[in-house]
Formats: C-alpha cells, structure tokens, sequence
C-alpha cells in the first residue's frame, strides 16, 4: 500500500525546501564578507552559479544517479530528465515525488556553492562553472546515493540524517583537493588578507542557521517526531558552539571575535546536521562542546600550513561532518528517535558503521575532486596570470565592482543605444 | 631633504611597502587617490548601462627624507611599484624647506631621521 499524500508534511515541505534554498545566497553572503574587496562579486557569484548549475545537473542526471534504485554505487537513470518524477507520494514519505526532488535539490546547490570557498579570489569563473557542473554530478550525487539514495553505506547500516557524508565531509574533504589543485593565491603568506567586511560575515551566519531550520528540520520529510527533534536540535547545538567558541576565543586572546563567533554557528549547524533526528537534546548540547575543540584546532593550524584552503571549508564543514558523523557512533538512542542505538545505549555496532563512512566518504571526495580538476586544468586553465589576480576576479571576470563611486565614470552608452551626446561625468 | 610622492596602482602598494621597508625608509604616509596616466579607459557594465572609467584607483606615497635617502626611497618605489603595463605611475621629488618633528621640536634632519636609527 502506498501511502497518501498529507496535506501538513507537504506544506511544511514546501516551506523547508524555500528555507534551504536560502542558505546559498546567505552563504555567498557569509564567504563574500571573507574575501577582499576587490573579489566579493566574484566570490558571491560562484555561489550564484551553484544555483544555476546544480539546478540543471541534478534535473537532469544527478537526482537520478542519487535516488533511482538501490545499486550500491550509483542508481539507476530511470528518473534522468526527470522522467516518472511525479505528484505521487515518493516511497517511504507522505510528500509529493516532485517535491522530495525539489528539496533534495537544495542540497546538491549548497554543497557545490560550498566547495567554492576553496578556490575563492583566484579560480577563473568558466573552469568553475564547468567544475561546478561534474562536482554535482561526479561527487555530490554518488555520495548522496551511498549515503541516503539506497546506496551501500545506508545498506550497510550508517546513519546520517540530513548529509553529514555527501553535504559536510563531502564539500570539506573536496575543498582541500581543490585547494592543493589549483594551488596558493599569489600573495598567500606575503601579505594580510584580510575579511573585508565582517558584517556580511555575521549577516550570512545568522541567515545560514534559519535555513538550516528547513535543512535538518526538512530531513524526517514530515511533521512527526523525527523532524521536530531534528528542528529542535538545530537549535541547541549551534548555540552551545557559539558559547564554547567565546570560551576558546577568551582562553586564547582574551577577545571574543566576531568572525569566530560567525564561524561558530557554522561549525555547530554542521555538526548537528548528519546526527539531528538520532540524539537527544541532552546529547545535541554535549556535541556543540566536542565538536568545537577539532574545529577550533583546525582553523588555528591550517594558516600556518602551506595549504591556501582559503575559507576553511575543511575545518567548519569536513571536520565537523566528521565528528557529527562518529558522534552518532557513540550516543544515538533508539528511545528518542526509534532507529539506532549507538555504543552508549549498547549497540558497538553502530559505532564501527559510523567510522566506516567517515573514512570512505572523506577518501571518495579527496580522490573524485582532485583528479576532476587535474583533468579540467589540462583542457584549460583554472587560473589567470598573476596580474589579473593582483586587479581582483570582480573587474577581470564580471566587468564590475562591488563597491564603484561613480567618480570619474564616463557613460559610454545605455540600452537604448549609444549616447550621441558630449560624455558627461555619471552623478555618483 | 627631500619629498618624494610616488604614485603607483593600489595592487602594488603592499609591494612598495615592503620594498620601502627592507631600504629601511620609515616614516611613510599613504593615500588612496583617483588618477590617470594615460592608461587605457576600463569599461565596466551595469545592467546594460556601459561606462567608461576614466580615472583609474592610484595610492599615493609621500616620503619625506634626508639627501641621502633620496635614491633608496626612488629605487624601492619603482621596484615594488613596476608591473611594465601602462599606468605604473610616476615619482616627483620635491624640495623640502622644512621639517618639524611635533613631539620633540627637533627641525630639518633630525626631523625626517627615524627615532633610533643612526644619524
């Protein structure tokens, strides 16, 4: 018996999707706010182009390849194009067909934009939007299949409630292959680079966890008690990072930071995302305190490396993925979400599950990544020469600047044509 | 003593400090200044409206330092500052008729002399 659609899960459906899809733009605003002024269009825009082309790819192959049939590697291409993607209620949910594809969208779009903050303020725009195009499919779909698709790590027992293996460790470990592929900016080591607006930064943390409500809270497909719990959680475990984040930050320089705090909130809606539906609220809150400490390590080391992984997707997404993922390992509980219990409910089990994804899909997604952009930079460059770097991706790429006065700018010509008239200096 | 204002493209100006720095010239100020040297016109496009860009992002350095700093000083700004590409910028050396240093009142010399340095 197929189940009927119902008419609340699918309202609340509908509003989560919309809810996720607004976490790519808050997190083009989060990485834009990261960058120099010279690149925040540039940076803003790759997260723009996600939506565009993951959108596209994951119509036309990768929703298939991630949710068609239970192959262990990849499905199957029965719904490539869409095909056989209806108003009937998908398999195992109470929600339109169409509409559980829609929200899964959601999730290819954030972790392709993710993956962007790797090569950030260096990569030319074409080779990342052809990068973008195959990371959707080559990466991002076949870990979502393995992962939640009916693929083999689900067969074999993992949990991961809303993408702890395709959407955190998935973009994390892919962006230190971008990172060490495409290489250091020129001026990585040599001078301060520095966030050229911290208020973007804090704006798009703040707007990144309401959707994330839609995110976790999204991932039990309905209104009942996996969701809730999932939505609850959402909330508990970012703020108990925040406060531990402030702890670390006093305990280091005596000053609590702003871009910390945003980075903060990231790290604690990561950690929760793949364990959100499986523990505790007690639990969620003991997370937001382990996860913090490898983060924390992770961002205060990686500078000092060679490696210009520029916006640390490896420590706020990869690493705390990771921990979320081993965390549910230890303490998931069958009495809250009726699924699993981990090691410290009695079932060891669980935990070695757990760990089997947290080497595999860290190792897919380093590998996959690295030789996809191997391949692209052989066919054409990824980078520009150092020049157009030193002017900045905004006026090489896009033709326009982030923040342009006015002063000293000609019109040339308008819409409606040419302007016949004696050039006069544009009122700022 | 002279003032040396070197005006040169905002993307070199973190080389042109250190460029000044390992010469050991101190005692810097830096501005942020719209110029044109003759480079060509950058034309940036919004929303279908075309303009053309005349005056171009330049940063401004003035030194002002004893004789025998005036060739350093002119070396580390062409050095840090050169790309090849029109728009480079130039270098003026101005003569200087006085200098007062605020804190202390010590005049000419000993004002452009960096606190420490040998005299």
């Amino acid at each position: 018996m197929t189940p009927e659609i119902n008419a609340g899960d699918t309202a609340w459906m509908l509003a989560a999707t919309a809810l996720v899809l607004l976490m790519t733009p808050a997190l083009g605003l989060f990485y834009a706010g990261l960058v120099r002024e010279k690149n925040t269009l540039n940076t803003f825009m790759m997260c723009l182009a996600a939506i565009g082309v993951a959108v596209i790819t994951w119509a036309v192959v990768g929703y298939s390849l991630a949710f068609d049939g239970d192959g262990p590697i990849v499905g199957g291409l029965g719904h490539a194009f869409l095909d056989g993607v209806t108003f009937e209620p998908r398999d195992g949910t109470t929600i339109p067909h169409i509409l559980f594809m829609a929200f899964q969208a959601t999730f290819c779009i954030i972790t392709t934009a993710l993956v962007a903050g790797a090569v950030v303020e260096r990569m030319r725009f074409v080779p990342f939007l052809v990068f973008a195009a195959l990371w959707s499919v080559l990466v991002y779909a076949v870990l979502a299949h393995w992962a939640f698709g009916g693929g083999w790590l689900q067969e074999q027992g993992t949990l991961d409630f809303a993408g702890g293996v395709p959407v955190e460790m998935g973009s994390g470990f892919s962006a230190l292959a971008a990172a060490l592929v495409v290489g250091a900016r020129k001026d990585y080591g040599r001078q301060a680079l520095l966030p050229h607006n911290a208020m973007y930064v804090l704006v798009g943390a703040g707007l990144l966890w309401f959707g994330w409500f839609g995110f976790n809270g999204g991932s039990g497909f309905s209104t009942d008690n996996a969701g809730v719990l999932g939505f609850v959680n959402t909330l508990l475990t970012p703020a108990v990072t925040l406060v531990t984040w402030f702890v670390l930050d006093l305990i280091r320089s005596r000053q609590v930071t702003a871009i910390g705090a945003a980075t903060a909130v990231i790290v604690g809606c990561v950690a929760i995302t793949p364990s959100a539906g499986f523990l505790s609220p007690g639990w969620a809150m003991v997370l937001g305190v382990v996860a913090t400490f490898p983060c924390y390590a992770a961002i205060a080391w990686r500078p000092r490396t060679r490696v210009d992984e520029t916006l640390d997707v490896l420590a706020a997404h990869g690493i705390a993925g990771l921990t979320g993922i081993l965390f549910i390992g230890f303490f998931a509980q069958a009495d809250w979400n009726g699924v699993a219990d981990g090691l410290v409910f009695g079932d060891a089990a669980q935990l070695g599950e757990q760990a089997l994804a947290a080497v595999v899909a860290p190792a897919y997604a380093f590998g996959m990544t690295w030789v996809l952009l191997k391949v692209l930079g052989a066919l054409m460059p990824l980078r520009g020469p150092a020049r157009e770097e030193a002017v900045g991706m905004d006026l090489v790429h896009h033709g326009e600047e982030a923040y342009p006065t006015g002063e000293g700018a000609i019109l040339i010509s308008t819409e409606a044509g040419v302007d016949e008239r004696v050039p006069v200096a544009q009122p700022a | 003593m002279k003032l040396v204002i070197g005006i040169v493209r905002p993307e070199k100006a973190n080389d042109v400090l250190e460029a000044l720095y390992r010469a050991d010239v101190r005692g810097v100020s830096m501005t942020k200044i719209l110029g044109h040297g003759g480079e060509l016109d950058r034309v940036e496009t919004y929303r279908g409206t075309r303009v053309k860009v005349g005056l171009a992002d330049k940063v401004r350095f003035e030194v002002a330092v004893s004789d025998e700093f005036v060739e350093p000083t002119i070396e580390a700004l062409c050095e840090g500052g050169r790309t090849g590409e029109v728009g480079d910028g130039k270098i003026f050396v101005v003569p200087l008729e006085r200098a007062v240093r605020i804190r202390t009142g010590e005049t000419d010399h000993g004002a452009v002399t960096p606190v420490g340095a040998a005299r």
